[in-house]
């Protein structure tokens, strides 16, 4: 046995901390290009800026080979209409999917035109795209002669939900006999993560792995001014990281557990790890860099350390072809989400309704189950093997099912769904939706600063950190091409020296986990399902009294605890950000999810637009947008991309 | 029992163990320390021996330790018991749980 409690009743003391401890040390790190956050889109950022020949450094707070979202698989690779088996055109698709309200039209546009591209280079680098053993030979969507798997996700619509009338049935100009699009390839995710770090250290990228990044530094340490570097912390040494930087991409996530926490199952309050902290986007407001759509929040449906982990079918998510029956093996009326009805995955609110009254009246048996052994064989193997084998964390909950005995072809996987109950309205999440404004280089509002992936506001999937990591990777490294070398502000990176080791200073008060739930709480009471004028006020205060109270009483007892406190510092600065965004919108809105008690209209015409934030000078400024800001996303993007050259063909 | 020396110390975090390591096929190559993306492992002092368990609550269950691990067997996911799911056998109703 190996727990802590093991070693200690073995050995009679606590192991001794395994790693140098540097506090107080400093070391400085000059790059062309920084880039903040080694997850997908970070690593493709350093990739397409290495691959210009420039000093490329990337700082990661895990190790890069299997950190992020996407770190240990993937399994689709969505919206990716330029595959030779699409039927729609790249630039249709990407404005029909740039037509749900509050998306990002930018990011989805480079998705579209380069996301294919990526998945080529991907290949190039030893990533499995392809079913090139024949393992899923007869599999539907599977085409003989290039070995892609189509997946039937949106191949006759787009939507996870089946109501949305103005895109049901819609005829693409593009495909005017209605084929199939087939435009999401499944993929063998699980191969990216450690290419993709092995092709950064090819191409000369310096990874600081370890490394949590506390704060962008900007000329003249002012406020809204170009941004020079960034400083960040060993969670493992201690050690406190100068970076100096001509250009940098901010590639972290948005935040995870904001609104809540079990102090027991820290790692398990969001489908993310606990890592995703909202570090970048919380640095970028602190810099001054201009924020969009922190209003909109989601609810957590699964894996909050309350409910199951995990997907299970029964119209809660992905599980592509498998039909949920009752427990007397009776069809519910689900969606099987697959070839049958595709792109459908949640049921309509009507056949929730009939399904929620049939098991009230006793015509439908709880629990569900999804009845894998009534799929054909080859289907079956697609979804479990390759689909959710290949999928982020449901690659080893497939293998610990099977390690258990449990075997698809004879046994029915058992569905959650109303047995666990419905998630509170107060178990939100802030990760997708708001986030960092970008134009159309993705630089943000801030000189030198740009942005990819779920960095941004409203990002998509896994192919989309891909596409837009590769392009911001390009366009900062030809920005630092030509800027002049850049100046930090000793005053501010000592200033943020003092705040980084304030925890470790002490050595009692409040620890990392009690403070965080504290946010949580006062998130769920002023900023949740009832917002009014003054509850968000309330909130402010007390997100206030939090700050002025509680931070200075936050200790540490070793450097990765001190991350765990630094990470509570990010999501505090977050939950203020989403509050004063929530003040801001002065009307409810459905798409963002988004209730005023006040301000009841829903998305009246007047609302309907972004709104920005921002710091100036150390106050809150906000300014708006209008919807499809971007313009026209074709003539846009090849206005500016016209030496983009295709799949790289360099060494 | 009664001669027994014993250390006060605090409650153990629950759940303790997201993994279990299997000390005759571990050799302490400590790749399931790298891998993890949040530390929930640090290395063993003693070399070979397989790594401590330090953040068990921190764990997010993403797996990568056990996906990675080049030697079958030497560390299992142990999920928390509240987390473990269920199955049944369609032919005869049984019921199983992980």
């Amino acid at each position: 046995m190996s727990t802590w409690h093991d070693y200690f009743k073995e050995q009679g003391h606590a192991p001794d901390w395994p790693y140098p401890i540097r506090f107080d040390q400093e070391q400085e790190i000059d790059a062309d290009v920084l880039v903040i956050g080694g997850g997908i889109a970070g690593c493709w950022a350093a990739i397409s800026a290495a691959r210009q020949g420039l000093n490329v450094v990337l700082a990661e707070k895990g190790d890069t080979v299997r950190s992020g979202a996407g770190g240990p698989g993937c399994d689709h690779w969505c919206d990716v209409p330029a595959n030779p088996l699409s039927n729609v055109d790249p630039d249709e698709w990407a404005r029909h999917m740039a037509e749900r309200p509050y998306c990002n039209g930018i990011g989805l546009q480079i998705q579209c035109r380069e996301n294919y591209d990526t998945l080529l280079e991907l290949e190039q680098m030893g990533g499995k795209v392809r079913d090139s053993g024949d393992e899923y030979v007869g599999a539907q969507g599977r085409d003989e002669k290039t070995k892609f798997m189509i997946s039937p996700r949106y191949t006759k619509v787009h939507s996870y939900v089946p109501v949305d009338e103005k895109t049901e049935g819609k005829i693409f100009a593009s495909n005017p006999e209605g084929k199939l699009n087939n435009v999401v390839i499944r993929v063998w995710g699980s191969t990216f993560k450690p290419v993709l770090k092995k092709e950064c250290q090819r191409l000369g990228v310096k990874i600081f792995d370890r490394v949590m990044m506390t704060s962008l530094l900007t000329e003249n340490g002012a406020q809204g001014a170009r941004v020079v570097g960034a400083t960040g912390l060993n969670s493992r040494t201690g050690e406190f990281m100068i970076f100096k930087s001509k250009s940098t991409i901010l590639a972290t996530s948005g935040a995870g557990s904001i609104w809540l926490i079990s102090t027991e199952l820290g790692g398990y309050c969001n489908m993310m790890s606990r890592t995703i902290a909202g570090d970048g986007t919380a640095m970028a407001w602190k810099a001054g860099a201009e924020l969009t759509t922190m209003e909109s929040t989601g609810i957590v449906r699964i894996a909050v350390g309350y409910k199951h982990k995990w997907y299970t079918g029964a119209g809660d998510a992905s599980y592509e072809n498998v039909p949920i029956v009752d427990a007397n093996g009776k069809r519910v009326p689900f969606p099987i989400q697959g070839w049958v009805d595709a792109g459908y995955m949640v049921p309509s609110p009507e056949v929730e309704q009939a399904v929620r009254e049939g098991i009230l009246k006793g015509e439908y048996a709880l629990p569900f189950y999804g009845d894998f052994p009534a799929m054909p064989e080859v289907e079956r193997n697609a979804t479990w093997k390759l689909m959710l084998g290949e999928e982020s964390t449901t690659k080893v909950i497939t293998k610990t099912f099977n390690d258990a005995g449990y075997d698809p072809s004879r046994d029915l996987l058992q569905s959650y769904r109303y047995i666990e109950g419905n998630s509170l309205a107060q178990w939100r999440e802030a990760s997708y939706g708001g986030g960092i404004l970008v134009d159309w280089d993705l630089k943000t509002s801030l000189e030198g600063l740009y942005a990819a992936g779920t960095q941004m506001f409203s990002p998509e999937d896994h192919s989309y950190a891909a596409a837009t990591g590769r392009y911001a990777g390009r366009k900062a490294a030809a920005y630092a091409r030509q800027v002049g070398e850049p100046q930090i502000s000793r005053e501010q990176a000592v200033l943020e020296k003092a705040r980084v080791y304030a925890p470790v200073k002490r050595s009692s008060g409040m620890e990392w986990k009690e403070l965080h739930a504290g946010i949580a709480r006062a998130m769920q009471y002023y900023c949740s399902e009832f917002k009014t004028e003054s509850l968000l006020n309330m909130g402010l205060g007390t997100l206030r009294k939090i700050e002025e109270e509680s931070v200075p009483l936050l200790f540490a007892l070793d450097p990765h605890k001190l991350m765990r406190s630094l990470e509570d510092l990010s999501l505090l600065t977050y939950a203020q950000i989403v509050t004063h965004a929530s003040l801001a919108r002065k009307a409810s809105s459905i798409p963002l999810n988004f209730q005023r008690i006040d301000y009841p209209a829903l998305d009246p015409p007047e609302w309907r637009k972004y709104l920005t934030l921002k710091l100036e000078n150390g106050k809150v400024k906000a300014g708006e947008l209008p919807l499809a800001f971007w313009g026209d996303m074709k003539n846009q993007y090849e206005a500016r991309n016209k030496d983009y050259t295709g799949v790289y063909k360099g060494k | 029992m009664s001669s027994q020396k014993l250390s006060a110390i605090p409650n153990v975090v629950t759940p303790n163990a997201p993994v279990i390591f299997n000390p005759d096929i571990c050799n302490g190559c400590n790749i399931c320390v790298e891998v993890c993306q949040i530390d929930v492992f640090i290395p063993n002092p003693e070399k070979g021996k397989p790594p401590i368990i330090l953040h068990p609550d921190e764990c997010w269950y993403g797996g990568c330790c056990v996906n990675d691990c080049p030697r079958p067997g030497a560390i299992t996911f142990n999920w928390p018991l509240q987390q473990r799911g269920y199955w049944k056998n369609k032919a005869t109703g049984e019921i199983h749980q992980i």
